[in-house]
C-alpha cells in the first residue's frame, strides 16, 4: 500500500490544482463523467498491467477496442443479431487475439513488442476495410444493454448513484487482485516476469502463463471496446480507440508496473488511470491551458511523477543501508 | 626469471583501510607485489579480496593508507589513473562487448584513428601482435561471442597487454574454464611472468593456487591473515589461514550406497550431442559424480533428466517407472530436483524475497482449493531452511541479490530440499562459494544420502569430485569415456578419461 501513496498524492495534487483553477471541475456532472471514464480506461489498463507484469507489452489494445467497438453495433444493428449472440462472438474474437499473440510470442519466440505492434496495424486495418470506414452506431436502439456503460445504480437514501462501469471495474479489479496476490498462478506471473529462466527451472510452465497474460489483456481490451461503444453510442473505425494502448500502458507504469516485468499492483493501476483521466479533464476545464498542448502536459506530468518517484526510492534505499549499518554496529 | 624476495617491490600497500558506511571491509592491510611474481590472494567470500582489488584498480578509494608503485607513493583515484600506472583488473565476469569483434574489443575506447575514422587496418595488425603474445590463434575480425569462454579470457588479457599492463589483477580467472583452458591460461601467465608482469591472482581453487603462485596472501575478515612463500604453500596451511582453524582433510565422508537402482538412464540423446547415446544407473543413497571438461555435455544430461531440455531419444526410469517429462514440473512431481549451473540466472529470482524463492517450486504441491497460495506453509518452509542450512540473512523477506554467493546457493538448495526430493541433481554445487559454505553443502549432501536420497552431481573441481563421489562417470565430448569406482579415483585417472586419452570399456 505504501507504494501507492506516491501516485495517490499525485492524484490529489492534480485534483486540488484543477479544482482551484476551474469552476466546473467539482460539479456533479463532471465528477460522474470522470468516474465513468476512469472506470472504462481502468479496465483496459488492468489488461495492460497483466502483460507488463510478464515482462511483455501489448500495443494492440487500442485496435482491439476499435475492432470490438465497431463490430458490436454492426452485428446488433446491421446484422440484427441478438445480444446473446453478439457478446459471445466479441468474447471469442478477443480471446482468439490474445491466444494468437501468446502463441506467437511463446512458441515462435517473437518479441511481444513486434507481435502486438503488428496487431495494432492489422486489427485497425481490418476494421476499416470491413466497415469501409463507415461509422458504426446504435442509432438510438439497444438502450437496455447500453446501460452497462450509461447506467447508474442509485445509492439508497441519497440522490447520488454509482455508474455501472465503476461496478464492473471493481469486479474486474477484485478478481485481478485475487488472481495476482492469492493464487499460485499470480505468483507464477510475477516470478517469470522477473526471471523467466529461473521460473522455468522451478517447474513453472512459463509459456502457458505468458499466453494467459496476453489472453487476459485482450479479453479486457475487448470488454473495454464493448463498454466504450456502449458509452459513446457509435464508433468510427478511423479513430475509435486511437492511442488507448498508450493511455493504458502509461496508467500501468504510473501505477507502479515496471516494464522490466515482475512488478505492479492493481490499486496502483487504477490510481494511475485516474491520474490520466483527471489530467485530461483538467486541461479541458482550465481555460488557461490551451487544448492543443494536451499531450505535452500529460507527458510532462507523467515524466515528473516517475522522476520524483525514482528519486524518492533512491533516498529510501540510502536511508535503509544507513540504518542497517547502524543496527549492525549496535549488535557488535 | 624468477622473482627473488630482495627485488624492489613493484607495488606496495601500507595500512589500507576501507569502511563501507561504517562496516570495516579492509583493516590496515599491508601487501607487497614484486615484478614477475604471481601473487595469489585467497580468502573466504566477504574477506575483502574484491575490495582490495577495486582499490588497486582505482574503482574505489581507500579511507586511509598508502599505495606505492616502485617505491613512490601514488594516488589511484580512478580507473584511468590505474591504467596509466599499468594496473589492469580482469573481472570474473568478463567485460567484453560480445557483439563486437576481437580487435574492436582490444582497442575499445582507444581506437587508432585515421582522418577521424577508425583505422581498421592498424587495429587488425596491432591486435594480432597482442593475440600472439597470449598465443591465441584467432582472427582479430572474429566476433567475440563466437569464442569459447577460455578464448574470451585470452582476449581480455591481450587487451590488458595492449595498455602495457605491469600489474594484472585476475579475479577467479578459471571459474568457468575447462581444465585444458586453465592449463593454457597458466602457460600464458608464466610467459607474462617472464616478461616481468606481476600477476595478482584471486582464486577459490587452492589446487591451482598451489600450482601457479609464487606467493600467497590470505585475507580474513578484512585483515591480512598471513602470507606464504613458494615453499610454504600447501593446502592445509592455506585453508588454516583462511578459516583460522585447522582442517586436516578437505572433506571426509561416509558412504550410504544401497543396492536399489534408483535412477536408470537408457540410451538418452541430448541436443548438445545428438549422435551419442548415454546409459547409466544411479543407486539409492549413492553420490555419483559427473566429471569431464566444460562442454563435455554434463549439464545437458542433468537438464534432460529434469525435463528442461527435451530428450531426443532414450528412456529415463525412476525406481522402475518410466518417466514422461514434458517440463520441469513433471520431473518435480516425480521427485527430482535440480540445482542449476547458473545460480543467478537459473536458480534464483534475485529481486524476489528469500521466502518466495524457497517456496516457488512447491507452490503447486502445497496449493489450497486448487489455485490458492499456501502462505503459512511457504513461510514455515522458508524459515526452516534458513535455520537448517544456516543461511545468513536478516530475514526470509530479504532479497537474495544482497546475499553472498554461498548463501545464495543455500537458498537454491533450500528451495529444493523443502520438497524432499528422492533424486537431487546438482550442477557445480559449490561454484563461487566460500570455504565455509562449501563445508555446509558437503555435509548436507552426505546427510541426504544417509537418508537414502540419490545425488548426481556435475563438478569441474577435481577436489570435489575426488572427495564427494562414491562413483564417478567421466564424460568426454558427449560420450561416457569411463566409469571410476572410489578406489580407482585419482586426479590422473579422471583427467585421462576427460581428455579422451584413454578409454575404459564400460
Amino acid at each position: 500500500m505504501k507504494k501507492n501513496l506516491g501516485i495517490l498524492s499525485l492524484l490529489m495534487f492534480v485534483c486540488v490544482v484543477t479544482a482551484l483553477l476551474s469552476d466546473g471541475f467539482l460539479s456533479e456532472f463532471n465528477i460522474e463523467n470522470l468516474i465513468r471514464r476512469t472506470a472504462l480506461f481502468g479496465i483496459i489498463s488492468i489488461g495492460a498491467a497483466f502483460v507488463i507484469i510478464t515482462g511483455g507489452i501489448d500495443l494492440s489494445i487500442g485496435s482491439v477496442v476499435c475492432l470490438i467497438g465497431c463490430l458490436v453495433p454492426w452485428l446488433l444493428v446491421e446484422q440484427g443479431l441478438s445480444v446473446w449472440w453478439t457478446l459471445p462472438i466479441a468474447f471469442c474474437i478477443s480471446l482468439g487475439i490474445g491466444l494468437f499473440h501468446g502463441l506467437l510470442i511463446t512458441k515462435l519466440r517473437l518479441q511481444p513488442f513486434v507481435v502486438t505492434l503488428c496487431g495494432l496495424l492489422i486489427y485497425r486495418g481490418i476494421t476499416r476495410g470491413f466497415l469501409n470506414d463507415q461509422t458504426s452506431g446504435f442509432r438510438g436502439q439497444f438502450e437496455g444493454v447500453r446501460q452497462l456503460s450509461l447506467g447508474m445504480i442509485p445509492l439508497p437514501g441519497t440522490d447520488v448513484g454509482v455508474p455501472v462501469p465503476w461496478v464492473i471495474l471493481i469486479v474486474v479489479a477484485v478478481a485481478a487482485m485475487i488472481f495476482l496476490n492469492l493464487t499460485i498462478y499470480g505468483r507464477y506471473l510475477f516470478a517469470l516476469g522477473r526471471n523467466q529462466e529461473a521460473a522455468r527451472y522451478s517447474g513453472i510452465n512459463t509459456d502457458r502463463m505468458i499466453i494467459l497474460g496476453h489472453v487476459i489483456c485482450s479479453l479486457l481490451s475487448g470488454l473495454g471496446g464493448l463498454l466504450f461503444v456502449f458509452d459513446v453510442g457509435s464508433a468510427q473505425p478511423v479513430d475509435f480507440g486511437n492511442f488507448y494502448e498508450l493511455y493504458a500502458i502509461a496508467a500501468a507504469v504510473l501505477g507502479g508496473c515496471s516494464l522490466r516485468g515482475g512488478e505492479g499492483s492493481i490499486v496502483g493501476v487504477i490510481l494511475g488511470t485516474a491520474v490520466m483521466r483527471v489530467l485530461k479533464n483538467s486541461i479541458t476545464m482550465i481555460d488557461q491551458i490551451p487544448n492543443k498542448i494536451e499531450f505535452a502536459v500529460i507527458g510532462a506530468v507523467i515524466l515528473g511523477g516517475v522522476t520524483i518517484d525514482e528519486l524518492l526510492k533512491r533516498l529510501a534505499a540510502t536511508r535503509r543501508t544507513a540504518s542497517r549499518v547502524k543496527e549492525s554496529h549496535s549488535t557488535e | 626469471m624468477s622473482p627473488t624476495s630482495d627485488s624492489q617491490p613493484i607495488l606496495e600497500t601500507r595500512g589500507i583501510t576501507k569502511r563501507f558506511s561504517g562496516v570495516c571491509a579492509l583493516a590496515d592491510v599491508d601487501f607487497t607485489v614484486r615484478p614477475g611474481e604471481v601473487h595469489a590472494v585467497i580468502g573466504e567470500n566477504g574477506a575483502g579480496k574484491s575490495t582490495l582489488m577495486k582499490i588497486l584498480a582505482g574503482v574505489q578509494m581507500p579511507d586511509s593508507g598508502q599505495i606505492l608503485m616502485d617505491g613512490e607513493p601514488v594516488v589511484v583515484d580512478s580507473v584511468q589513473t590505474a591504467l596509466d600506472l599499468g594496473i589492469v583488473l580482469i573481472h570474473q565476469e568478463l567485460n567484453l562487448s560480445d557483439n563486437l569483434d576481437v580487435g574492436a574489443n582490444i582497442f575499445l575506447g582507444r581506437e587508432p584513428r585515421r582522418f577521424g575514422c577508425i583505422d581498421f587496418a592498424r587495429i587488425g595488425k596491432q591486435a594480432q601482435h597482442y593475440l600472439d603474445m597470449v598465443a591465441l590463434n584467432v582472427d582479430p575480425a572474429t566476433v567475440v561471442n563466437q569464442l569459447t569462454i577460455g578464448r574470451q579470457q585470452m582476449v581480455e588479457i591481450a587487451k590488458a597487454l595492449s595498455v602495457n599492463a605491469r600489474i594484472l589483477i585476475m579475479d577467479e580467472p578459471t571459474s568457468s574454464l575447462s581444465r585444458l583452458e586453465a592449463e593454457n591460461l597458466f602457460n600464458v601467465i608464466r610467459q607474462l611472468q617472464n616478461q616481468g608482469v606481476a600477476i595478482i591472482y584471486i582464486s577459490h581453487r587452492l589446487g591451482e593456487v598451489k600450482e601457479i603462485a609464487d606467493c600467497v596472501s590470505v585475507l580474513r575478515d578484512g585483515e591480512n591473515a598471513g602470507s606464504l612463500s613458494r615453499d610454504e604453500i600447501d593446502h592445509d596451511r592455506m585453508v588454516q589461514l583462511m578459516v583460522g582453524r585447522d582442517i586436516s582433510q578437505f572433506y571426509a565422508r561416509r558412504e550410504y550406497v544401497t543396492e536399489e537402482p534408483e535412477l536408470v538412464v537408457k540410451d538418452i540423446r541430448t541436443a548438445a550431442w545428438p549422435n551419442h547415446r548415454l546409459s547409466f544407473e544411479v543407486r539409492a543413497g549413492e553420490m555419483l559424480g559427473l566429471a569431464g571438461l566444460v562442454g563435455a555435455g554434463r549439464s545437458e544430461v542433468l537438464r534432460a533428466l529434469f525435463g528442461i531440455d527435451p530428450l531426443l531419444g532414450g528412456e529415463i526410469h525412476l525406481r522402475g517407472r518410466k518417466l514422461e517429462l514434458r517440463g520441469a514440473s513433471d520431473a518435480i512431481q516425480a521427485g527430482l530436483a535440480l540445482v542449476p549451473e547458473d545460480r543467478k540466472q537459473q536458480g534464483l529470482i534475485l529481486e524476489m524475497g528469500i521466502r518466495e524463492n524457497i517456496g516457488l517450486a512447491g507452490l503447486r504441491r502445497h496449493r489450497q482449493g486448487g489455485v490458492f497460495l499456501n502462505r503459512s506453509r511457504e513461510r514455515d518452509d522458508a524459515n526452516r531452511m534458513l535455520r537448517d542450512l544456516k543461511i545468513k540473512a536478516e530475514s526470509d523477506r530479504q532479497l537474495p541479490q544482497y546475499l553472498s554467493g554461498g548463501n545464495q546457493q543455500k537458498v537454491v538448495l533450500g528451495k529444493w530440499l523443502a520438497l524432499e526430493p528422492r533424486v537431487l541433481l546438482l550442477d557445480e554445487p559449490t561454484r563461487g562459494v566460500d570455504v565455509g559454505a562449501k563445508q555446509v553443502i558437503y555435509r548436507l549432501m552426505e546427510e541426504l544420502t544417509k537418508r537414502g536420497v540419490t545425488i548426481l552431481f556435475v563438478s569441474s573441481e577435481m577436489e570435489e569430485v575426488l572427495s564427494m563421489s562414491d562413483r564417478t562417470i567421466v564424460m568426454h565430448e558427449g560420450r561416457i569415456a569411463g566409469e571410476l569406482q572410489r578406489h580407482e579415483l585419482s586426479e590422473e585417472s579422471v583427467m585421462q578419461l576427460a581428455t579422451g586419452r584413454s578409454n575404459v570399456p564400460a
